[in-house]
């Protein structure tokens, strides 16, 4: 008797109301869109978080390997009802969040992963994650963990998220925190923003394709490296340093 | 009294800087050094307000010395809040005009990021006064806060005129690759979209996020010499050509009028009388913007501009580069970061900078003459120096 083992692998989805897309203004005047990403698009975004797999720095590398490993497993059906929202200005890629549900009323928050800085983009697409998971799947908590001391501010105390340490989150089964409807409702005026509908040309940019961050995150340069030369006579250390950030390459 | 010229700079990028103290000054001391193209010094003053604090280190000049191979050069630390950078400036100053040395190293350094915002915003707040500020909680930020509320009320300065010149120097800092922030900002982003709030939420009202500089590691140095040695080296003769330095009281309530700043008023006049220049004859400044409020009035106090009419220059775009007194260019502590004791020198690298005119996309065209102001505690304790290249 032969049997389809990839009907046993596959999970069966259920059924997640798509989200709405929105757009935002950003500090530099830019339109950031917000919008969902589906199965068919995930190897379009594989190819931009991989380089981030190999910035040691804020965590990038943990993240980043993290996400292509939810990402892949979302795009080869191992993983249940995962959600990606991704955030693009001008067609490029500045952000990628999901997360997925776990009962009809619970969520899980995956990850943030900011591919501009510097912008609020991470925060922005934190919000409109929760928004999805609150306002449009209607669930009444959100299990959260931070990886990084900057999502830790964003999340936990800009949020003034609850404890829920007695459930290890699915990140590494550390202790959990948790949005709750009401303290979403708190933070809604001041932390949640956008607006609908999407100007058709801010709208079709993005849907058109998912174009590569023109800064994404790169590893750190080692400004000093010229210290640890300050024997080497010719400088040549320093000088190649100095180069080096005036291409503009090391200023975060 | 002899004349004291800056024959080399040097800095490091302002950022977060996961290295030793000793290192990012040493690094910068370096720049300064081969610039100059000395190999030894008589003197080092390391400007710094936070290590023994922050990073648990002291004995910071000792350090540095060392670290450079500098011995056995006389070597001291001078911390004098977030004038600490210009108060080393007008230490070095007085061991060569006095003959006493030739050539001395000024190194300014600060690693505030080794701790998190909380406690780095805690750590400057302890320059206040300790029984009537900073037991009632009172920080920078809320300082800077009352005084700009203040003189909205008074002058009609406006949170618009704040965001001015928030996005003025942030945006400069794009031209100077070792600044902090890279990111351009607009006003309709920060103040006037819908989503402005969010963007740009209030820190300490009237103040939002992008009012202050951000906390920043980071060094700069500078080499003072005699005429002599200047004219030795070969160097563009950049002149340090006028110094003052002036207190006010330590606790702000008890000042006659919170919105005069005097020791910034003092400071640069005596800065002015001893290099015979007057505000009109400046090409360029560096003011100490660690809040927007802050440029606004030291651009009044210094003189570009009368009191109370320094808004009404920035809408006029008189403070932007191309404009009467460009102020800032480089970025300022808005843009460029304000790694505390590093500022005050890291102004004298981009006033020399710009005399030298090496400031490319920001160069102020034809600089021959600048100055810059180093604003420690709340306004009580200011440094003021003016250079002027004379070749």
């Amino acid at each position: 008797m032969s049997v389809d083992l990839e009907k046993i692998l596959r999970p069966v989805e259920a059924e997640m109301k798509p989200y709405e897309p929105k757009y935002m203004m950003l500090a530099s005047g830019e339109a950031v869109v917000v919008r969902q990403v589906f199965r068919d698009e995930i190897p379009d975004l594989l190819k931009h978080v991989e380089p981030l797999i190999h910035v040691e720095r804020d965590y990038y590398d943990v993240v980043a390997a993290r996400v292509y490993a939810e990402l892949l497993g979302y795009y080869q059906y191992r993983f249940q009802d995962q959600y990606v929202l991704a955030l693009q200005v001008d067609g490029e890629l500045a952000a990628i969040v999901n997360g997925r549900q776990v009962t009809p009323t619970l969520g899980l928050s995956l990850h943030t992963l900011a591919l501009r800085r510097g912008l609020r983009i991470g925060a922005h697409g934190f919000a409109a994650k929760m928004e999805y998971h609150i306002d449009t799947l209607g669930h009444d908590e959100v299990l959260i963990v931070a990886e990084s001391p900057i999502g830790f501010r964003r999340w936990m105390i800009e949020y003034k998220l609850e404890k829920r340490f007695h459930i290890p989150h699915e990140l590494g089964g550390v202790p959990s925190w948790a949005l709750t409807r009401e303290l979403f409702d708190r933070a809604r005026s001041k932390l949640v923003v956008g607006r609908r509908p999407v100007p058709p040309e801010l709208l079709d940019k993005a849907l058109e394709s998912i174009l590569p961050p023109s800064d994404p995150p790169t590893p750190a340069l080692d400004p000093l490296a010229a210290t640890r030369a300050m024997y080497d006579p010719t400088a040549t250390a320093l000088v190649q340093q100095r180069w080096e950030m005036e291409k503009g390459a090391g200023n975060a | 009294m002899r004349d004291v010229y800056v024959a080399g700079i040097g800095i490091t990028t302002f950022t977060r800087l996961e290295y030793p103290l000793v290192e990012i000054a040493s690094y910068a001391s370096m720049m300064a050094l081969k610039d100059a193209g000395v190999t030894e010094v008589d003197q080092i003053y390391v400007a710094n307000m936070g290590a023994p604090r922050v990073n648990h280190q002291t004995a910071l000049a000792s350090a540095v010395a060392d670290s450079l191979s500098l011995l056995p050069a006389g070597a001291a630390a001078i911390e004098n809040g977030p004038a600490s950078g210009a108060a080393a400036i007008k230490a070095g100053f007085q061991a060569v005009a006095s003959g006493m040395d030739d050539v001395v190293l000024v190194t300014g350094v600060e690693r505030m990021r080794e701790v998190n915002n909380l406690e780095a915003t805690d750590f400057v707040a302890t320059l206040t006064h300790p029984l009537t500020e900073y037991i009632y909680g009172v920080t920078l930020p809320a300082h800077a806060a009352m005084f700009a509320r203040l003189y909205m009320e008074k002058y009609g300065v406006t949170e618009r005129h704040l965001a001015m010149v928030g996005v003025k120097n942030q945006n400069a800092a794009l031209n100077n690759v070792w600044a902090h922030l890279q990111q351009g900002i607009t006003l309709e982003g920060i103040l006037d979209s819908p989503e402005a709030m969010t963007n740009n939420p209030y820190v300490a009202e009237p103040l939002r996020f992008f009012d202050a500089c951000p906390v920043s590691d980071g060094g700069a140095a500078i080499i003072l010499v005699s005429k002599e040695k200047a004219q030795e080296l070969g160097r563009p003769m950049i002149r340090l050509s006028g110094l003052g330095q002036a207190t006010d009281t330590h606790a702000v309530f008890e000042r006659e009028e919170p919105t005069d700043l005097l020791a910034v008023r003092k400071a640069a006049k005596d800065a002015y009388e001893m290099s015979g220049l007057s505000p009109e004859e400046i090409d360029v400044a560096e003011l100490h913007d660690a809040f927007t409020i802050l440029e606004i009035a030291e651009s009044e106090e210094v003189g570009f501009f009368p009191k109370g009419e320094g808004h009404i220059a920035l809408e006029k775009g008189e403070t932007a580069l191309g404009g009467k007194i460009p102020i800032n260019v480089g970025g300022g502590l808005k843009g460029r970061g304000h790694p505390v004791g590093a500022t005050g020198v890291a102004q004298a690298w981009e006033i020399v900078t710009q005399l030298r005119g090496d400031g490319e996309k920001r160069q102020v065209e034809g600089a021959k003459t600048g100055l810059t102001l180093n604003f420690g505690g709340f306004g009580n304790n200011v440094v003021c120096l003016t250079f002027v290249r004379e070749d």
